[in-house]
């Protein structure tokens, strides 16, 4: 059993007019199992939050504070946070040529479980986590995410989740750019997860269309660098219907 | 060639081809106020059968090229035998013909090699630089008609040492040279890989891989003469910087003359600047006088280490000096994966993390 809690989180990012202020003041807690949507418009700082959460050297935390079962995460490096047990799944996966997805994984899943995976076991754990998520084995030797469909980076991202078993998982934008074979297929990857190992999720997405796959047990509305509505599924729903103009500046 | 020594110009650092160079620390190789000692030290391991290697008189093998570099003529001024590997024709050899070259001294020394590839041959001819040296070296390639060579050179040389070499190969009719240069070791090193073809259907590849740290000045000047119609070029050097004053200068010049139709060329330079303080030079240069060819271009990036690479990478636990070692790694991959030398690539892998790591700290 597991809790994230975020206090009164405060971030700013620097620009050429100065410092400015993207999250203002978030309060959420997560606990094992759990699965919580955040919806808001564009811009309204969500993935300022997941990255926030990641350590992203981007984003300055002006105040406020995140832990994970009572430990602080905001003093964590960025790979200490992951062998804390979280994990981003991120909206833009990044290509880094040259370095292969089998090399990759097994650097990355050593590091978290602080010894490398014995070469029987492992294969066979990759191939059925690969098969699981329909991915051709061949996709195990070309570069991470060089040339990756959209659908593709983003089986990739969860094929590492199934792989490095976090207990808090943010997803972010984890629907965008799939079409819906791939949604379906990227949702039962995640809702896998999430029984196998009672994963924590935070889900952010602007759009209900994944949380049909995806059942959240809370939904908040974020907007203007806060969570400014806090329900359950029925809330979604609404903003299905209604749309976020109501919580738009006027 | 029997000219004096003293007939070849001192380098002044003014000239064009020696404007980047630190000529004060080149040893003595370019001054003609000192002799460069007589010594081929190349060793040949376990030559196979239909190749040979022999140390020849240099009267009986002068140049068979053109070149204006000054240590190249003094060189083969200073020579009183070349080393001559040749490879018979219609010769497939499946293992590689390694040269070694493991010195000790830091005496101003010159050496020169010829290799003859005979037509329709396929070899692999690795040259490996090992230990402390002030070396300046004329290598001669000549390709026979369809012969084949993959040319390997790694400089692995000890703090301390100068090299300074032309590799020229000359490409005849359907032939095909692949050269990879990997320098990764001495204090001065500025190579000279040049190409021209004699005639159509020929093929250059040129690759290199270079990484300097703290004071290490790394120049590669490549040189691709297309004076054949319908011949080919592909060149693709990487580098990567680390350190203060660690230095490194590529110059690209591809000439694509009236004659040369049909030419398709491409050439690519990358450079990774891994801290302050280190400096890459990246000149591309191609000159066209021909509209008739297949295609032409270039390309030159300098870069800083991609932030949202390592992010990605430490984000999946992975620590960030493990990650910047991942980065490196991926980034010389492509060159280095084409050397088909497991034993090799791991050792120069291996060199660079290890150098890597005393400059992060």
């Amino acid at each position: 059993m597991s809790t994230l809690i975020i206090k009164d989180l405060h971030v700013s990012v620097t620009t050429e007019e100065g410092s400015k202020e993207i999250l203002k003041g978030v309060d959420l807690t997560i606990k094992s199992g759990e699965t919580h949507a955040i919806m808001g418009p564009n811009g309204s700082g969500k993935s300022t939050l997941a990255y926030s959460i990641a350590g992203h050297p981007k984003y300055t935390i002006t105040s406020g504070t995140v832990t994970l079962d009572g430990v602080d995460v905001l003093a964590m490096t960025v790979d200490e946070r992951a062998k804390a047990g979280l994990f981003l799944a991120m909206q833009y996966p990044v290509e880094v040529p040259g370095v292969s997805v089998s090399n990759f994984l097994r650097t990355a899943v050593t590091a978290i479980r602080g010894e490398a995976p014995k070469v029987r076991t492992w294969v066979g754990e990759v191939k059925t986590a690969m098969s699981e998520l329909s991915m051709d084995p061949a996709f195990a030797e070309r570069n991470v995410n060089e040339g990756f469909s959209g659908g593709e980076k983003k089986r990739h991202e969860i094929l590492q989740m199934e792989l490095l078993k976090p207990k808090m998982a943010i997803l972010d934008e984890t629907d965008s750019g799939l079409d819906v074979d791939a949604l379906r297929i990227v949702s039962e990857g995640v809702n896998r997860v999430k029984s196998n190992q009672d994963l924590g999720i935070m889900l952010i997405t602007h759009y209900t269309r994944i949380l049909r796959y995806i059942k959240p047990d809370f939904v908040h509305v974020f907007a203007g660098g806060r969570i400014v509505e806090e329900g359950g599924p029925e809330l979604a729903d609404k903003l299905e219907e209604n749309g976020y103009a109501e919580y738009l500046p006027a | 060639m029997s000219l004096a020594t003293t007939n070849y110009l001192t380098p002044t650092g003014r000239e064009e081809a020696w404007r980047f160079t630190p000529l004060t620390r080149l040893g003595g190789l370019h001054e003609s106020s000192i002799t460069l000692v007589d010594r081929p030290s190349l060793i040949a391991q376990n030559l196979p059968a239909g190749t040979s290697m022999s140390l020849e008189n240099a009267a009986d093998f002068p140049l068979r090229t053109h070149t204006d570099d000054q240590i190249s003529l003094r060189v083969a001024e200073a020579v009183s035998q070349v080393s001559v590997l040749r490879i018979s024709a219609h010769n497939e050899l499946q293992e590689p013909i390694f040269l070694n070259r493991n010195s000790a001294g830091l005496e101003a020394e010159a050496s020169r090699l010829l290799i003859l590839v005979g037509s329709h041959a396929h070899a692999t001819v690795v040259i490996s630089n090992m230990g402390q040296s002030v070396l300046g070296e004329d290598i001669e390639i000549i390709l026979e008609d369809g012969a084949n060579l993959r040319f390997i050179t790694l400089q692995e040389w000890e703090t301390g040492s100068v090299h300074a070499a032309r590799h020229h190969a000359v490409i005849a009719k359907d032939a095909t040279f692949t050269s990879h240069v990997i320098t990764v070791g001495g204090s001065v090193v500025r190579l000279l890989p040049t190409v021209e073809y004699t005639g159509p259907g020929s093929s250059a590849e040129l690759n290199g891989l270079y990484f300097a740290t703290d004071g290490q000045h790394l120049e590669h000047r490549v040189h691709v003469e297309h004076d054949c119609p319908n011949a080919k070029s592909r060149v693709n050097y990487k580098g990567a910087l680390a350190g203060d004053l660690a230095r490194t200068v590529w110059i690209g010049d591809v000439f694509i003359k009236a004659a040369a139709q049909g030419t398709d060329t491409y050439e690519l330079n990358r450079n990774l600047l891994l801290t302050d303080g280190a400096r890459a030079d990246s000149v591309p240069n191609l000159e066209i006088e021909t509209g008739d060819i297949v295609g032409a271009g270039h390309a030159s990036t300098t870069g800083r280490f991609d932030d949202e690479q390592l992010f990605y990478l430490e984000s999946r636990g992975i620590p960030a000096e493990q990650a910047r070692r991942l980065v490196i790694r991926g980034f010389f991959a492509e060159i280095i994966s084409k050397l088909h030398l497991s034993e090799v690539e791991e050792r120069i892998m291996a060199r660079i993390d290890k150098e890597l790591s005393e400059v992060a700290q």
